[in-house]
């Protein structure tokens, strides 16, 4: 009986912490390899309308991006107060879009260069107009499947 | 006694250092996935195509500037336009007989709208001051009544909702026999009810 008695006066072991910066440095290099640090730097407003009924863009290296909206007060005494076209890190007009466009097409590895998808984020206040012409430069180089990238959400909201 | 080695670097705030650096990506880090309606552009045609289409066939929407919308010249409210366009679509106004007849349509056949919803169209058409606001809500309810016909016409075939099928075959991890099987369903719902949104004007 005493054997199990003199047990019971010890106090409880501590856990061992060696392994926890092995636990915490590969959670580390977890992220550290998953993220992706935006490679674009915002020049214009870029509120997103909201709609219910979205597909997923899948697969990062097959998009294009373009930005369409108001250019942010840092342009805006320089550019006005018109809505613009951003790809990559700077203003685009209308007319050199097809070959912007081409280009980074062209950047693709050849086997993607089919699915190619463009990306458009465009500022819910941004005038039809202007997506109109990019969608006709767009036609013009055959860069035929495009998303309007949107938030999640009640579409209603985009009329207030 | 003395000749120990070099001492030992005390590696007890190791672990600290890590979480630093751990935190600082965990809130750095934006796993993000964008998601949009995607839309297929029409191709470009050197001589313009005359198609003949019935004027009933097409169903013209139109946003004007501050984003009223007029459907058939009538300014109408958008909360009412998804039952519009169900109407619309899914009206089968062909006679039994007519090659353009609808079996599957459950709408109103009325003679004088759309035919069938292979030929019906919607012509979506916008000012240049609209805001895009307002177009993609526009655009948004019209897909959701395309999917609300597609997902009736497959829980009567499959007894499955269509966007269960759809997002099934596009999952990756779908198995290839299984994806073939998923791939007919969703090419016969599509072939049912066809996205037939047009910007363009149509004459």
């Amino acid at each position: 009986m005493s054997k199990f008695n003199a047990k019971k006066t010890t106090d409880t072991p501590n856990v061992s912490t060696a392994s926890l910066p092995d636990i915490v440095f590969m959670l580390l290099f977890f992220f550290m390899t998953v993220t992706v640090m935006k490679d674009t730097a915002l020049k214009v407003e870029n509120t997103l309308p909201n709609a219910s009924e979205i597909k997923k863009l899948e697969k990062k290296d097959r998009v294009v991006t373009i930005y369409i909206g108001k250019p942010t007060a840092k342009y805006v005494e320089r550019l006005g107060d018109e809505s613009k076209i951003q790809l990559n890190d700077k203003f685009v007009s209308v007319k050199e879009i097809g070959d912007y466009v081409s280009l980074e097409i062209a950047k693709m590895p050849e086997h993607l260069r089919a699915f190619t998808t463009i990306s458009l984020k465009v500022d819910k206040n941004a005038n039809m107009g202007l997506v109109s012409d990019l969608k006709q430069e767009l036609r013009q180089i055959n860069a035929l499947k495009i998303n309007y990238t949107t938030y999640e959400g009640n579409a209603f909201l985009n009329l207030e | 006694m003395m000749n120990k080695g070099a001492p030992e670097v005390n590696a007890g705030s190791m672990a600290d250092i890590a979480f630093l650096l751990l935190i600082f990506f965990l809130v750095t880090t934006v796993i993000e996935s964008d998601a949009g309606l995607n839309r297929l552009l029409p191709r470009i045609n050197p001589d313009q195509i005359i198609v003949d289409r019935k004027k009933k066939n097409v169903l013209p929407i139109f946003i004007d500037a501050k984003g009223q919308l007029l459907v058939q010249e009538r300014p109408i409210e958008i909360n009412e336009l998804k039952a519009i366009a169900i109407d619309f679509i899914d009206n089968g106004g062909a006679p039994a007989g007519d090659p353009a007849y609808c079996n599957y349509c459950k709408g109103n056949g009325n003679p004088k709208s759309s035919d069938n919803p292979n030929n019906a169209i919607i012509s979506v058409n916008n000012n240049r001051e609209t805001s895009y606001g307002a177009y993609i809500t526009v655009q948004n309810e019209l897909v959701s009544a395309y999917t609300e016909l597609r997902n009736r016409e497959s829980q009567k075939l499959y007894g499955q909702d269509f966007t269960t099928i759809e997002s099934a075959f596009l999952n990756p991890e779908t198995e290839k026999e299984q994806k073939e099987i998923l791939k007919e369903k969703v090419l016969v719902i599509q072939g049912k009810y066809p996205l037939n949104i047009s910007d363009a004007t149509l004459k």
